[in-house]
């Protein structure tokens, strides 16, 4: 069966949309907003992560129960770094590309929760279908604020 | 007629009433030393400017100066009624150091100059501005005090003229939570309470609504509710112990940032005992599967758990506001600048949504504001929303607003959420705003950070201009300071908590060269070339009462409707309800009635916002989840704080107002009873803190958070273990520092987080990790009022009590006759 291999790529996929928040957060600090927010939201999809791997051994994958890590080193410099060049233009550019890429990624982890719950009612599991309709609605709530964000910003740092 | 000292006895004397009575009559007065009523040549009618209530009153005026105030008796907000901030804060009006003269900056210098030269710089530098980079470089941040006319000229400027969307109001800080709250709920912005359901609930909640200092008639009013028959139960919300906490049944104290958690645990409770009106949800609501989905979380344990409250209290709150036949519910600052503001604001109207008690006398919600004319900031556009509650993402809504401006659709910026002033300071920090014009308020000492906004503010490339009535510590920081007239000085209406409008008349005249804010904001207009889509001046009024006319216009048939109000109507007896139009020629006293919102789809002022991510809610998706127009359960989870308490910052600070003060004190703290009755800051911690930190009641502390410190005397009250508070209003204006700290700080920003509610965008004040430090041992007790919620914890010597400076005696007259419904 397939399926593994849909659980698998969830369970990568929900790492790395955390991760994202979590790498905007720090890089756009002086952004309050985006900052907390940015945070707040990785919390959902780290929490998506431990759920899919709790129930990937029915399907017998062994998948990481913890998401990736936090900060380090490298995030300090890039929290640090915000702070230092937060007073220059060219810092909205990037803004705009960071959400881009969120949206974007926040809208495949969207169609993987799609896959799995067309999968899951196919296979009449139950558990899997909840664990559907709990998570795919935060992600879609993901994917919405990453677009409000980037129509919020865009017409400043695009036409100033 | 009696005389009482009114700094001591802030309430006055209580005049009891029953359940559905009449509230009696106080006339309260005060005039200057040796003035007595004989003495007065004319009275001037207008209401208060230095809080929300909107206490309708009269100006005292011999020989062309202000010499007192009197309560107006035929008026249904006060009966006559006045607080201690009206009583003495008219003062102000003649201190010595206002601004009479233009200033501006040569050679790093304010220096004075006429208005021609003045004006020219702000509008040369505005056209170069529009020239190279467009309207995204100019920014207008207003208050919650200046006139309807007022914020009407300057949205329709901002809006219609210039072509920014970067518009706000200090209301951002005060009633931004107020606004959004009302407007998840209901689809649009308005009050569903009147100050009347006080004379007729049999529970009145108050969450994080201080409302002994913040409204003090309101609160008279609560007080001769529970002096007389039949008085109503008080459930209290609130980490200090403020009057309201010692008069209610019940008296929860959270941990700051924890409200979602215990409404919900309210919520819980109300649901699973089945005290709803589910006739009233199956016919009004949409929504209300989700919510009873969400509260199941939240059993009063866990929610205690959270809170830190006991479960019994949760119960024992919901078991009293389940079975109140008449629920008034009121929210505050305690609320709307704490975590999850609006998610939070939102849980209270669900409660008396579920209830089904809405639009009926007793039952209803007031979702309060800070300041006197915050209504009109929302409703006129000037804090970033669109006039008249129209709806920035509904295309009718912009091509009506654009036939009434007779100006193109696509002049009116309307493609993202108006952008609110921490936003504004982030574009002036990266340098896309470079020129900020704010109008009668105080952001270097009034927003989170303050090393922050102080290094934004005295930026080379932002352009600064300030209008104001003193040289307040943003003044300091200005490229142009315009000088203003006040309150009394001029003429114009405003809107309290509960829609009523006001007119105030201008008494005697600005001194020296300060003008009418409408007179500047129009002279700019007009020196700016704005004109509509014909070459006709935009700006097409000239005077408070023909803005107020096109005004009216504006709001024609929308819910906030003033076609039925003239000058005329409001002179002589009572303030009017909005709406007021064909309909309801003499107002409306309650809205919501029957069940009937403004929230359709073509109708309503918003779709609304993700209450934990803040995203706006696309229309298709509204249209489809409330095609109706019907009131909107919304649910929200907890979220904790964002800053917690650590090892090195194990406390939690919320700052806040006393009774005696007003903002950033540049009125009350030039008022000689209320500065003496607080003249300096202080901060609160409990007795249990004080033991484990080796402090006493008057030593000088130090309060820290990661980004700055003050010192403040401590004040040992009644307030939360683990909790500190800090008053806001002390800033530099009056000290060596000018408009900063010369050494240790004072202000209470600078140790507020910059961080604010992603729906209302209003800054979170009230959850700072924070810790205190002994610095030296004091001699004697803390500046801190007694008669407060800063009250002192234990024994207290008697003439360490807060009492008023001899001229603090006022008049009440009680048993005159009848005041208007």
């Amino acid at each position: 069966m397939k399926f593994g291999l849909v659980l698998e790529e969830m369970h990568r996929s929900e790492n790395d949309l955390a991760h994202h928040l979590l790498t905007i957060s720090e890089r756009h600090k002086v952004d309050h907003e985006i900052y907390h927010l940015a945070r707040d939201l990785a919390r959902w999809s780290q929490q998506h992560v431990r759920d899919i791997a709790a129930i990937a051994g029915n399907y017998g994958q062994d998948l990481d129960p913890e998401p990736r890590g936090e900060a380090g080193l490298m995030e300090t410099l890039r929290e640090k770094g915000s702070e230092m060049v937060g007073r220059r233009p060219e810092t909205g550019m990037l803004l705009l590309r960071d959400l881009r890429e969120l949206y974007l990624k926040a809208c495949g982890v969207s169609a993987d929760w799609e896959l799995l719950a067309q999968a899951a009612q196919g296979m009449k599991d139950k558990d899997l279908l909840a664990l559907a309709e709990k998570c795919h609605p935060q992600t879609i709530r993901q994917m919405k604020w990453a677009n409000g964000k980037l129509k919020e910003s865009a017409t400043q740092v695009l036409v100033s | 007629m009696t005389r009482i000292d009114r700094i001591a006895e802030p309430w006055g004397t209580r005049t009891p009433y029953g359940s559905g009575g009449e509230w009696p009559v106080r006339v309260d007065t005060h005039l200057a030393e040796g003035v007595t009523p004989e003495d007065v040549d004319r009275w001037v009618q207008t209401a208060s400017l230095l809080h929300s209530n909107g206490d309708a009153m009269d100006i005292a005026v011999k020989d062309n100066k202000i010499v007192g105030v009197r309560g107006r008796a035929s008026d249904r907000v006060n009966h006559g009624r006045l607080g201690p901030k009206d009583l003495y804060g008219w003062q102000a009006n003649a201190s010595p150091d206002r601004l009479t003269k233009p200033l501006i900056r040569e050679g790093g210098k304010l220096v004075e100059t006429d208005w021609d030269t003045a004006m020219k710089r702000v509008v040369d530098r505005s056209k170069a501005l529009l020239a190279e980079q467009g309207p995204s470089a100019i920014g207008f941040y207003t208050t919650g005090q200046l006139f309807a006319e007022e914020y009407y000229t300057l949205g329709t400027v901002a809006h219609g003229g210039i072509g920014t969307n970067h518009v706000d109001g200090n209301t951002r800080l005060c009633t931004a939570t107020a606004a959004e709250a009302l407007k998840e709920s209901f689809g649009c912005d308005g009050q569903p309470g009147s100050y009347t359901d006080v004379d007729h609930a049999d529970v009145i909640a108050l969450y994080g609504h201080n409302v002994a200092e913040t409204q003090t008639v309101l609160w008279t009013r609560m007080l001769d509710r529970l002096a007389g028959p039949n008085p109503p139960k008080i459930i209290c919300v609130d980490p200090r112990m403020t009057p309201v906490a010692k008069a209610a049944t019940v008296h929860l104290a959270p941990r700051p940032g924890t409200n979602v958690a215990l409404m919900n645990g309210i919520l819980h409770e109300i649901i699973a005992n089945g005290w709803v009106d589910q006739e009233y949800i199956q016919a009004h609501t949409v929504g209300y599967a989700e919510l009873e989905k969400e509260v199941k979380n939240y059993p009063p344990a866990l929610a205690a758990e959270i809170c830190g409250v006991p479960a019994e209290q949760i119960s024992e709150a919901a078991s009293i506001i389940g079975h109140a036949e008449r629920l008034l519910s009121t929210v505050l600052q305690g609320f709307y600048q704490s975590n999850q503001a609006t998610a939070a604001a939102v849980q209270v109207n669900n409660v008396n949504i579920i209830r089904g008690m809405l639009g009926k006398p007793g039952c209803g919600i007031l979702q309060m504001n800070g300041q006197p004319t915050a209504e009109n900031t929302r409703e006129c556009g000037a804090d970033g929303d669109l006039a008249a509650f129209r709806n920035w993402s509904n295309d009718a809504h912009i091509k009506d607003l654009a036939r009434v401006w007779n100006i193109d659709p696509m002049s009116i910026p309307h493609y993202s959420p108006p952008t609110h002033v921490m936003q504004m300071m982030r574009y002036a920090e990266d340098g896309s705003i470079r020129m900020l014009w704010v109008s009668g308020t105080n952001p270097a000492v009034s927003l989170p950070e303050l090393a922050r906004v102080r290094s934004i503010l005295e930026q080379e490339r932002l352009f600064l201009v300030v209008q104001d009535i003193f040289l307040s510590e943003t003044a300091q920081l200005a490229d142009v300071v315009l000088p203003a007239a006040t309150w009394g000085e001029k003429t114009g209406t405003f809107t309290n908590v509960d829609r009523t409008v006001h007119l105030s008349e201008k008494a005697v005249d600005p001194p020296g060269e300060a003008r009418p804010d409408l007179d500047i904001f129009i002279d700019y207009a007009h020196r700016m070339g704005l004109q509509d889509k014909d070459g006709q001046p935009l700006i097409k009024w000239h005077d408070p009462e023909s803005a107020f006319e096109a005004w009216k216009e504006c709001s024609r048939g929308r819910p906030c409707d003033y076609t039925g109000i003239t000058y005329e109507k409001l002179r002589g007896g009572s303030g009017i309800q909005w709406p007021c139009n064909d309909e309801n020629p003499d107002g409306t006293e309650r809205i919501y009635a029957g069940g009937k919102f403004w929230a359709h789809p073509e109708y309503c002022e918003t779709y609304g916002r993700d209450l934990i991510t803040g995203a706006p809610v696309d229309p298709s998706e509204y249209k489809a989840l409330n095609p109706e127009g019907k009131a909107i359960i919304k649910a929200a989870e907890y979220v904790p704080p964002h800053e917690l308490p650590s090892r090195d910052f194990p406390l939690q600070l919320i700052t806040g107002r006393t009774l005696y003060q007003f903002h950033t004190r540049t009125k009350t703290g030039r008022a000689p009873e209320l500065q003496a009755a607080a003249p300096d800051v202080w901060v609160e911690l409990s007795a249990d803190d004080a033991g484990a930190y080796g402090i006493a009641e008057g030593d000088l502390a130090e309060v820290e958070t990661p980004r700055g410190s003050v010192r403040a005397k401590v004040r040992i009250s009644g307030i939360r273990t683990g909790v500190l508070f800090l008053p806001f209003h002390y800033g530099y204006w009056d000290t060596d520092g000018g408009h900063q700290p010369d050494g240790a700080g004072r202000a209470a920003n600078e140790l507020t987080i910059t961080d604010w509610d992603a729906a209302s965008k209003q800054p979170i004040f009230k959850t700072a990790a924070a810790r205190i430090t002994r610095v030296s041992g004091g001699d004697g007790p803390s500046p801190a009022p007694t008669t407060t919620a800063s009250a002192p914890a234990g024994d207290f010597p008697e003439e360490a009590r807060t009492k008023g400076i001899a001229s603090a005696l006022a008049d009440e007259a009680t048993g005159t006759a009848g005041g208007a419904r």
